[in-house]
């Protein structure tokens, strides 16, 4: 499999290249349902930023073009699948704008529907045309890492919006990357509704797909793979492994916490009722009875939040994956590499045996030989003249795939160093924001139970 | 029997499956991957099941005797009876303590039981010493009680601890169960040595101060078990009969005691599911915490960050588990005594309306029997005055009562938030002070999104 090439066919302008300041402040006007609670992202290289209300600012070196990039709507469609089928599918309305740098207007230049299929499809591309890159990873297939609020239904609202949410994200974490923005089939999935399925599937990628990338169980005797990429490897292994458990036990210590605060309800209820019969304590158990309701009800909030904290670190659980596939593209690079090198070390080897006329290692040549009589030496010359064909295209692959390799680990590292730096400073914003979010529980506690105080003691 | 089926009307009064207010979509989705205590809370939360209903609530015996026929220092006049019911407490007066302790296990071939030392410091005359030390066992308790209830069938009589819990318990004797009925019955026993009357009752001071082997015969005396089981029969009937004849004022408290039994009963049951919830809220931070140190272990640049949040996590599990002994110790006793205290005020009302019907009756037969009629008339001038002063020592019992209750209720509760709020502030300083370091190591990660 060969590696692609930057081709300029599939480029595209503006690219990311100037870093910029602060946003002007009227970039950020909301375009549509936007994500809750500002999400500052710099992926990237950390030359861009991206606005926390999903605005992308980027520039090309054509003129200040910004381009902004949302996922708004999500809507409930029927149609027919490939199996003319009737299905229920959820379609996500894809935003492109470009602004003026100098009025700070910005144009709607595109906007289509897409399902989630398709951004699989996308997805797939980017994998098998860049493997030296780490893909950002798509939102969650099927809710995993529920708690008996939410649902694991496709379908529900809650879903399809923190759905839409990391769908948006996705694209920006794309149209952010120094080199992924430039791709044409990610223009054309912005730009070009119809058709694009089939303009996909017309480069063949599937094709030139690596079956083996995906045969994760797989295990290839690599002798000498570059160590950085094995630790890599773990890193991703324990990446994975100590995400999913926060996530897990994240989620059942949110039923717990929620059953605390609901059970609490209950005391609203009664204790309105039980006001009725008293004619003292009345005003203060029904007072202090809607106090409850409202601590109560103050968990849903909470939860919601907690929930999108959970989607930050998802997405770098799915991050793990794409980890793992640089790490793997690397070790079959190496192994082809490596396989090449061997094959072509036993030709000459055997080249110098048939040369010299010495057999130095068993060969079912030197025993037929030995039994059945030697062969002509017209015959040895053929056969010496058709290895040291071989021996010389041998040895041109052998330096192409070396070099392909020295290229695959320098550029595969470059985009590692950058992956490294993004998650660093996502993660710690992920988990300061996760302290704001309890200290405004916090707050929120201390507010309704001072309240609730106040009415118990006028009881 | 009212008292035992209390848990009926808890559950026909429904409470919504979701909590108060309104009831979120997702509450009856599918489970996938939650743990099974979650079906749990779906069903049962606010569902509140009946299967707490937890024993024997009052002693079998509501039987009339003649209120003061074991107190040959207490008057009979109903006049006499009158002034002896005091309106209002003395603490300053307060010249009887009791404690309860040193619970301790006795094996014998038949059985297994518990005492309890009893101490008593008191300086009033009639005693003969001013310290006792006794154990008793909580039948001596239930024989108190019962004595008690006979000689004031309409005072308020404080509840005692049930006999047993059936569910949940694998063994009878557990440490928390001994605890929590240690301090219960501490309780009862100061709460009579509070009452005006109940605390010069001679049973009273004689549970409190005479040897094992003085209160075993002084039990004997008195009617035995067979004649008490005797009137249980008459005793249901009679009192069918008070509920009709019974005064509006009466009518009221009745009402009263119904509603607020149901609605003590909800709150004890959902102070109980509240302390259960919290409880495994706490045992699951104490997974969650160490999960952010593992963690740390493969992130070089984040580890201050996972660590302290690891170190926050922790500090509010022992928050919670502050706040669940906060709870268990203000709140929970304090709710539960007063659900047996209503099941107890049933009894109360039943007691004064068979003393009423007993009247009633005897009035009936004079107009229908002609015979007799003086020594009828003589008796039913006894039963009236009997009738008057029952229902006074229960209006004046009741007041007191309800006047305690308001001052429990408000000073349980207000503990209750006071612990909430104490929790809340401590969480809140942990996690300010987590937020502080971080911003104070890396400024330029101050984003706009500091806590407003």
């Amino acid at each position: 499999m060969e590696q692609a090439p930057p081709d300029l066919e599939r480029q595209w302008q503006p690219a990311p290249l100037e870093p910029l300041g602060h946003a002007d402040a009227g970039l950020q006007a909301a375009v549509g349902e936007e994500a809750e609670g500002s999400r500052d992202e710099v992926p990237g290289d950390g030359t861009e930023h991206a606005l926390g209300l999903g605005v992308l600012m980027t520039e090309n070196n054509f003129g200040l073009k910004k381009i902004e990039i949302s996922v708004s709507e999500a809507e409930k469609r029927t149609g027919r699948n490939a199996m003319n089928m009737q299905e229920t599918y959820t379609a996500y309305l894809i935003e492109t704008r470009s602004v003026e740098h100098t009025d700070g207007q910005s144009v709607l230049t595109d906007s289509l529907w897409r399902r989630y299929s398709e951004f699989e499809l996308l997805r797939n591309y980017l994998l098998v045309y860049y493997p030296h890159i780490v893909v950002p990873p798509l939102p969650e297939k099927r809710a995993e890492f529920v708690w008996h609020k939410l649902s694991a239904d496709n379908m529900d609202p809650d879903f399809v919006e923190r759905r839409r949410i990391g769908l948006e994200n996705f694209l920006l974490r794309v149209a952010s990357h120094p080199i992924l923005c430039r791709d044409k089939i990610f223009y054309l999935f912005l730009t070009q509704e119809g058709n694009w399925k089939e303009t996909v599937n017309e480069t063949g990628f599937q094709l030139k797909a690596d079956s083996r990338l995906k045969a994760l169980n797989a295990t290839f005797r690599v002798k000498n793979p570059d160590k950085r990429f094995t630790e890599l490897k773990h890193y991703s292994d324990e990446l994975q492994s100590v995400i999913s458990h926060l996530l897990r036990v994240r989620a059942r210590v949110a039923d717990r916490l929620y059953g605390v605060y609901k059970v609490h309800g209950n005391y609203g209820r009664v204790f309105s009722e039980w006001s009725a019969i008293e004619k003292e304590m009345g005003d203060g158990l029904q007072s202090a009875g809607h106090h409850m309701d409202v601590y109560a009800s103050s968990i849903d909030d909470i939860l919601e939040d907690e929930e999108h904290y959970a989607d930050q670190l998802k997405e770098y659980l799915f991050y793990a994956e794409a980890l793992r596939a640089v790490c793997r593209k690397h070790e079959l690079m190496q192994y082809d590499l490596e396989m090449a090198a061997q094959d072509l070390a036993s030709k000459k080897q055997q080249c110098e045996e048939l040369a010299t006329g010495t057999v130095r290692t068993f060969s079912l040549k030197g025993m037929t030989t030995k039994l059945f009589g030697q062969e002509t030496p017209e015959q040895r010359e053929a056969r010496i003249k058709v290895l040291e064909e071989q021996i010389n295209e041998g040895e041109q692959q052998l330096k192409s795939k070396n070099l392909e390799g020295r290229e695959f680990v320098k550029n595969a590292w470059a985009d590692i160093e950058r992956f490294k730096e993004q998650k660093n400073h996502d993660l710690k914003e992920a988990l300061i924001s996760y302290a704001v979010m309890q200290i405004s529980m916090c707050k929120k506690g201390i507010q309704v139970w001072t309240n609730a105080k106040e009415c118990f003691s006028k009881m | 029997m009212e008292g035992e089926r209390l848990a009926s009307p808890a559950r026909s009064s429904g409470l919504p499956a979701g909590g108060a207010g309104g009831e979120s979509p997702g509450v009856d989705a599918p489970l996938l991957g939650s743990s099974g205590s979650s079906t749990l809370l779906q069903a049962e939360v606010l569902d509140l099941d009946e299967d707490e209903d937890d024993l024997e609530v009052f002693s079998k015996d509501a039987s009339l005797m003649d209120m003061n026929s074991f107190s040959p220092m207490m008057p009979t006049s109903p006049l006499s009876m009158i002034n002896q019911i005091k309106f209002e407490d003395e603490p300053d007066l307060k010249d009887l303590f009791i404690t309860v302790d040193e619970p301790e296990s006795h094996v014998t071939t038949i059985e297994t039981f518990i005492t309890y030392r009893i101490i008593t410091k008191t300086s009033r005359g009639e005693f003969d010493s001013s310290e006792f030390e006794v154990r008793r066992r909580y039948q001596d308790f239930l024989w108190l009680k019962g004595k008690l209830e006979e000689a004031h069938p309409t005072l308020i009589i404080p509840p005692l601890p049930e006999k047993f819990i059936v569910k949940g318990m694998v063994e009878r004797f557990n440490d928390d169960f001994i605890e929590t009925r240690r301090k219960a019955l501490h309780k009862f026993l100061n709460r009579i040595a509070d009452h005006p009357t109940l605390t010069f009752n001679e049973d009273f001071k004689v549970f409190l101060t005479a040897q094992a082997w003085e209160l075993s015969s002084h039990k004997k005396q008195g009617p035995g078990l067979l004649s008490r089981m005797g009137q249980t029969v008459r005793a249901v009937a009679l009192s069918m009969r008070g509920v009709k004849s019974r005064p509006e004022e009466f009518m009221e408290m009745n009402n009263f005691i119904e509603v607020f039994s149901q609605k003590i009963n909800l709150i004890d049951k959902i102070s109980q599911r509240i302390y259960k919830e919290e409880r495994e809220y706490s045992d699951e931070m104490k997974e969650y915490g160490p999960i952010h140190i593992l963690w740390s272990a493969s992130e070089e640049d984040l580890v201050d960050t996972l660590k302290g949040i690891a170190s926050c996590i922790d500090k509010c599990s022992k928050a919670t588990e502050k706040r669940m002994c906060g709870l268990s110790e203000a709140l929970l006793p304090v709710v539960h005594e007063y659900v047996l205290y209503s099941e107890m005020l049933m009894g109360v009302m039943k007691r004064r309306d068979q003393i009423q019907a007993e009247l009633d009756s005897k009035v009936e037969a004079l107009t229908y029997k002609k015979a007799d009629t003086d020594l009828l008339t003589e008796e039913i001038g006894k039963l009236e005055d009997k009738v008057e002063c029952a229902n006074n020592a229960l209006k004046a019992d009741w007041e007191r009562w309800r006047h305690n209750m308001q001052n429990d209720i408000k000073s349980a509760f207000t503990d209750m938030a006071e612990e909430n709020i104490q929790y809340y502030e401590q969480c809140l300083a942990t996690w300010e002070s987590f937020l502080a370091s971080q911003t104070d190591l890396h400024l330029e990660e101050t984003s706009e999104d500091k806590p407003e």
